[in-house]
């Protein structure tokens, strides 16, 4: 029984494990076949924030498996009448085996690991982190360059409240990635962060070009700028639409490079992008099935077989 | 010694020496012996000290704080000393002691923190990341937290 929280809770080895599982997961993600690994289990899918993949790829993940789910979103729950996460929580505790949360508050999934004993799996928390993202993240560059060692990977747009791109870091230095992160001064990534990811030997580099930083990259990771994390709606319209990729931006780029994103887009992504060969963001929204998958077995104890559906 | 020669010495109670020049306010709020209280406290500031160069001496009457009271005082005077008196010699020295981690000494400064609900019941938790330069992160949301921020965020 183990939390997820942040990349920190998970060695690199397991990081490789779980993405060996997820491989291995991949035709029961597809419904090929079927292998109730976790049948009889039940996941509270707790969405305090709205979430399209997150929250569906979870609930998929785990009826795939032959587990069930229940569902809470705020709205029109005790949550909405003043509840505070912790007695949501003790509840959750009775009602399930496993809970996966999605709160716009900052700590909060730690916050709900310590005040219940069943495993958390942090779905989003605030600006925070974003691990199980992380997690198909690094599958999705796994399954492109046979490898997540020593990448040239290139973060685009919001490095300030995008949680996915401060969970992702996190993972790749730890793999010696030399990471380039482009954004407007305004939205640069935290400074304990960077210092954080400095500290782990690698090369990272602020710039705000982009175009600049495609010629080199292994990896180019868009985000969306989010006005929603903004306090501010005056500093968000200064930097909205900053970056825009187009297909003809890539001309230059190396063969095997690969542009991903955690989607919703908006405009950074133009869609003549998604006929080129290197549009990889639809096939990374579908990893987020096996990897989570992979995820919740190991959170249950629940070992992948070497063959999976035998 | 030649802050002794500004304040008489006390019968019981508690001297907190050797505190950062300028800090001593910070220190009476942090050891909430600021308010609500009728004992004596004098407070010298900015004296000569040998090894600071200059430093703040506060001596509360008739309280002996207590470990886990001083204990809040690794945020700002790590270094001060304490002694504890009675019958104006001392009666016991005290070290103020960083654990790894302060649990219900602060809370998190970060407007969005989950801890910011003042009725969520977790005790409020900073990880000691570095004892010196002194660096603090939130237990739950990992924000590095501001050390003058946080001595107004005192529980």
């Amino acid at each position: 029984m183990s939390d997820l929280i942040t990349m920190d809770d998970l060695s690199n080895d397991e990081i490789l494990e779980i993405l060996d599982s997820a491989e291995r997961l991949v035709p029961v993600a597809k419904g090929d076949v079927y292998a109730p690994l976790l049948q009889g289990k039940v996941l509270g899918n707790l969405f305090f924030e709205n979430s399209t993949r997150t929250r569906m790829s979870f609930e998929s993940a785990m009826k795939r498996l032959g587990g069930e789910v229940v569902n809470l979103s705020s709205v029109g729950s005790s949550v909405a009448k003043g509840e505070t996460l912790y007695d949501t929580m003790q509840m959750v505790d009775g009602y399930s085996d496993i809970a996966v949360i999605r709160h716009p508050r900052q700590g909060a999934a730690q916050y709900s690991a310590d005040a219940i004993g069943i495993p958390v799996l942090n779905a989003g928390d605030g600006a925070g982190n974003h691990p199980t993202q992380t997690m198909l993240d690094l599958f999705t560059i796994r399954e492109s360059h046979g490898t997540i060692d020593g990448l040239n990977v290139v973060l685009v747009g919001d490095l300030r409240y995008g949680r996915t791109t401060h969970s992702l870091s996190h993972a790749l230095v730890r793999f010696g990635a030399k990471l380039t992160l482009v954004s407007p001064d305004s939205l640069r990534m935290p400074d304990e962060i960077v210092s954080d990811l400095k500290s782990h030997g690698s090369e990272v580099v602020e710039t705000e070009d982009m175009a600049g930083s495609i010629a080199e990259a292994d990896v180019i990771y868009m985000t969306r700028i989010q006005k929603e994390r903004f306090p501010d709606e005056d500093e968000y319209t200064k930097v909205a639409g900053i970056y825009k990729m187009t297909a003809d931006d890539l001309a230059g780029a190396k063969g095997g490079m690969i542009v991903m994103h955690p989607l919703p887009r908006v405009d950074e992504i133009d869609p003549s992008v998604d006929s080129t060969k290197h549009a990889k963001y639809f096939e990374q929204a579908f990893n987020g099935v096996p990897t989570r998958m992979a995820l919740l077995c190991r959170s249950l104890g629940v070992e992948v077989p070497k063959e999976v559906g035998q | 010694m030649s802050e002794m020669r500004r304040v008489t010495a006390i019968c019981n109670g508690t001297v907190v020496d050797h505190i950062p020049a300028g800090k001593a306010l910070q220190v009476m709020q942090m050891l909430r012996v600021d308010i609500g209280r009728s004992n004596p406290i004098s407070l010298v500031m900015n004296v000569p000290s040998g090894k600071a160069g200059r430093k703040d001496v506060l001596k509360i009457e008739d309280r002996e704080l207590t470990q886990e009271e001083l204990d809040r005082l690794a945020l700002i005077a790590p270094n001060a000393s304490v002694a504890i008196i009675r019958n104006y010699s001392v009666a016991e020295k005290r070290q103020i002691e960083l654990g790894s981690e302060l649990v219900n000494i602060a809370r998190c400064s970060f407007w969005n923190c989950i801890t910011q609900n003042s009725r969520e019941p977790l005790p409020h938790k900073l990880r000691v990341i570095s004892a010196d330069p002194l660096d603090l992160r939130c237990s739950y949301c990992g924000r590095s937290q501001s050390i003058e921020e946080l001595a107004e965020s005192i529980l």
